[in-house]
């Protein structure tokens, strides 16, 4: 889900860098006046979790690759807002360290996997459990938030790829940057993060949850309304 | 550290360990790049052309370590298991050392 340089036109990254800056600059105050030093290492740790599962790269036999994000999990146990930083700082890194990712396209790749990503897995997380406190329900809550939260990145992603052909051709009628229209881009993106990564992410999203609901149930920040 | 903690970073220096996981699999399952991160020698197979805006900002920037690989795109696999490995230690290393810079100005002291 890492656009690279060149697969979107500057109309579409610029707007994207755009709309990442305000979640920074929101998620970097907010971080200032709520968080506190003893959740900092919980934070570098989120970060350093993220970075490496997107390093699992999952085969689609004789197809495509993709990988989990972990930004649900983050978003439930430290905050969405929080997840926003974590996640950005490892795509930031990705880009500059390991050309995972395009420089132009780094708001495009934080717009997906750092902003919608954990606000839709957070949202989803919410709903679903409702007032339960503790048993399946919450496991169930955590998978589907995983689960959709890709997806949904996923879908964004591909409609960022697939509007490409539509806004910028060369005068012989080629693409100028991603060449796939929405035809084919939505249905290739959702169908593997439905039926593939998408399940991977929910089930790393409600195994991390048991984990931590068993050793460190006080951390996990969507439980607890949030106030911190 | 508490000791919750110290596992967790356990943890996390084991899954660095396990990561290369992620580059033997596809290969043995013949797996390519992930959708709409082809390079432009892939685009060129699939199309029979490069787009042009596409190819201007293609290599606008030359990656320090590009795909987590310390070696060529042709080294042998034990070559990009290890560029792997020291990848994924070096991104936990990076990542966590620009969170704590970044806390570090922002968030109070308890």
């Amino acid at each position: 889900m890492h656009i690279p340089d060149g697969y979107l036109s500057p109309q579409t990254y610029v707007p994207l860098y755009g709309a990442s800056f305000v979640f920074w600059t929101i998620a970097l105050r907010k971080l200032k006046k709520e968080m506190d030093a003893k959740y900092v290492p919980y934070l570098a740790m989120a970060a350093a979790f993220s970075f490496l599962i997107q390093m699992f790269n999952i085969p689609i036999p004789g197809g495509t690759t993709g990988h989990a994000v972990g930004a649900g999990i983050i978003a439930i146990l430290l905050g969405p807002w929080t997840a926003v930083i974590a996640v950005s700082v490892v795509l930031i890194i990705q880009a500059i360290i390991f050309g995972d990712g395009g420089i132009t396209a780094i708001g495009a790749n934080c717009f997906n996997m750092a902003v919608v990503m954990p606000f839709i897995s957070y949202w989803i997380f919410k709903v679903i459990r409702g007032n339960s406190e503790k048993g399946m329900r919450l496991y169930i809550a955590a998978f589907l938030s995983g689960w959709l939260g890709l997806l949904i990145a996923a879908l964004i992603t591909a409609v960022e790829f697939g509007i490409q052909p539509m806004i910028a051709m060369s005068p012989d009628g080629r693409p100028l940057y991603a060449p796939y229209p929405l035809s084919v881009a939505v249905p290739a993106m959702a169908l593997e993060h439905l039926l593939v990564f998408g399940i991977i992410e929910g089930v790393v999203t409600a195994m991390l949850l048991k984990y931590f609901f068993k050793h460190e149930p006080d951390l996990i920040y969507a439980l607890h309304g949030g106030a911190r | 550290m508490t000791s919750f903690q110290k596992k967790l970073w356990i943890g996390l220096i084991i899954m660095a360990l396990l990561s290369p996981l992620g580059i033997i699999l596809p290969e043995k399952f013949k797996a390519g790049d992930a959708w709409g991160e082809w390079g432009t020698d892939t685009l060129e197979k699939l199309l029979g052309y490069v787009p042009e805006g596409l190819k201007k900002l293609a290599d606008l920037w030359k990656a320090p370590i590009a795909d987590y690989n310390l070696g060529s795109e042709n080294s042998p696999l034990i070559i990009q298991v290890v560029s792997y490995v020291i990848s994924g230690i070096l991104g936990i290393a990076i990542v966590g050392s620009v969170i704590y810079l970044i806390s570090n100005l922002l968030v109070k002291k308890s």
